[in-house]
């Protein structure tokens, strides 16, 4: 890779001292571990002129686990989240996600609002400068053109963090700060359909934490992922889910995906399932629903029929196994 | 390129360093302060060859700010020689044959000392997990693990 392009590195020991050098220079990227954005910026995607560091902003690596719910820091690392007992027994799919995310070199300095945050990624475009270059680039970045879909207007650029998909399905808020105030947002509002600007978060705002509720009574929550390199890589399809079963039916189920959409989103019809039992006619309804709302497009070298039918069945598999489990 | 003085440990020196701001801590190991035990690899932290350890933990030093280490302590795989000896780490990966070219072997030792600091009798599993991110392209990593196994055996990274 290239060398970092050159940039005022500012390090604030506020939080209001961040938002306002955020503010103050539209172009500024704040950094966190870094992980996702130093390779980006190395391969020459943007080249801001202020990095602002949140390392040193007091609270933002506080986290409280509770029965009445947990709040999480933005500046949590995953690795922290990855080995923490009472995550992981409070919410196993979100201890599953963290722990599957990256390599060991990664997670020590990787946060929980870096990777809600991840940029969203295509074959086309994490690429270097070069190879982008000599193909036009794309729409995403310095181009006019969405190679994946070069008829249509926007861009496809898959989001593939996987914190996302475990806090929607255990009902997670996010805590937002900018110059305008702080708002707090249902965390499957956090973001868009839309690979070119898939966070719905406004000029200068950071995510400061994440809420998540206490959990349902019985709920049992879950998270896999299918990738090309299993011990570091990202998700090709995602599932999370979370189930609470009650004498053989189903009380609350909540299916979450990524890594095939410019969003990780909630799967919709689930509370139909509600009164069901989890049995083979209920399993084929959930894959058939899956199948038919994911949209994988040609963002990776993996076919997208396979990335549809892989999240497909890895949700049959998450719920037939903790229903199993439930019983 | 803005700079600035940055005041860190690195294998237990107190160092005074002018660095600039998007200096990458890589380069400034391996160009800055001639400590070329650290390698860059892919150069793009997908496979572990420049991980070092700073204050404790296993980082990639192609993916951090050298400006973010300020007060930090690192550590490289020239920090684990004492006397003249290897550490048992290294004394393991010898003798174990798990370095062939060697050119993955110090992030291979740095990240496996990592884990034996906090774990010293670590399971197999475990090891492969702590070894996750670092790549091999010649030894299919079962003599590495054995190297760590026995390193853990003989009594942890030192």
């Amino acid at each position: 890779m290239e060398r970092l392009p050159a940039f005022e590195l500012k390090r604030p020991t506020s939080l209001a001292q961040a938002i306002e050098w955020l503010a103050a220079t539209p172009e500024a990227r704040a950094i966190a571990g870094g992980t996702d954005l130093v390779p980006n910026l190395r391969d020459g995607i943007g080249a801001p002129p202020v990095l602002v560091d949140l390392s040193r902003v007091p609270g933002f690596d506080a986290y409280e686990i509770r029965t009445a719910g947990a709040r999480i820091g933005a500046g949590v690392t995953l690795a922290r989240l990855a080995s923490d007992a009472g995550v992981a027994a409070a919410l196993p799919a979100v201890s599953a996600a963290a722990a599957s995310i990256a390599g060991p070199g990664h997670r020590s300095v990787a946060t929980v609002g870096g990777n809600l945050c991840v940029d969203t990624r295509c074959v086309y475009y994490n690429q270097s400068e070069w190879w982008r270059k000599s193909n036009g680039y794309c729409l995403k970045h310095l181009g006019d053109t969405c190679h994946v879909a070069p008829t249509g207007t926007r861009c496809h650029a898959a989001y593939q963090g996987d914190l996302a998909p475990a806090l929607i399905a255990c009902g997670a808020s996010v805590e937002l700060a900018g110059p305008r105030g702080t708002r707090t947002i249902a965390l499957e509002d956090l973001y868009r359909d839309d690979g070119l600007a898939h966070l719905a978060l406004e000029p200068g705002e950071l995510v400061v934490a994440v809420a998540v509720p206490a959990q349902p009574r019985g709920a049992m929550s879950a998270y896999r992922k299918a990738r090309a390199r299993g011990a570091i890589d990202f998700p090709l399809a995602g599932v999370a889910v979370r189930l609470a079963v009650d004498d053989g039916r189903i009380a609350a189920i909540d299916v979450a995906l990524t890594g095939t959409n410019s969003r990780p989103f909630r799967l919709a019809g689930t509370a139909a399932w509600v009164g069901r039992a989890v049995d083979d006619g209920l399993l084929a309804e959930l894959g058939k629903a899956v199948q038919k709302q994911v949209s994988p497009m040609r963002t990776t070298v993996t076919q997208s029929n396979w990335r549809r039918q892989v999240a497909s069945v890895e949700a049959q598999r998450l719920v037939r196994d903790l229903a199993k489990v439930a019983s | 390129m803005a700079k600035r003085v940055l005041s860190f440990v690195v294998n237990g020196r107190l160092r005074e360093e002018a660095v600039g701001d998007s200096t990458l801590l890589l380069d400034l190991l391996r160009e800055q302060l001639g400590l070329t035990g650290t390698k860059r690899g892919c150069d793009g932290g997908e496979c572990g060859a420049c991980t070092v350890i700073v204050d404790g933990r296993p980082q990639l030093s192609c993916l951090t700010l050298a400006a973010r280490c300020d007060g930090a302590h690192v550590e490289t795989v020239e920090a684990l020689a004492a006397g003249g000896r290897m550490s048992a780490l290294q004394a393991a990966f010898h003798e174990k044959l798990g370095t062939q070219c060697g050119f993955c072997t110090p992030g291979m030792i740095m990240a496996a000392e990592a884990l034996l600091r906090g774990n010293p009798a670590p399971d197999e599993a475990t090891i492969r997990e702590a070894l996750g991110g670092n790549l091999c392209r010649c030894t299919g990593y079962v003599k590495i693990i054995e190297a760590v196994q026995a390193a853990a055996a003989a009594g942890g990274g030192r």
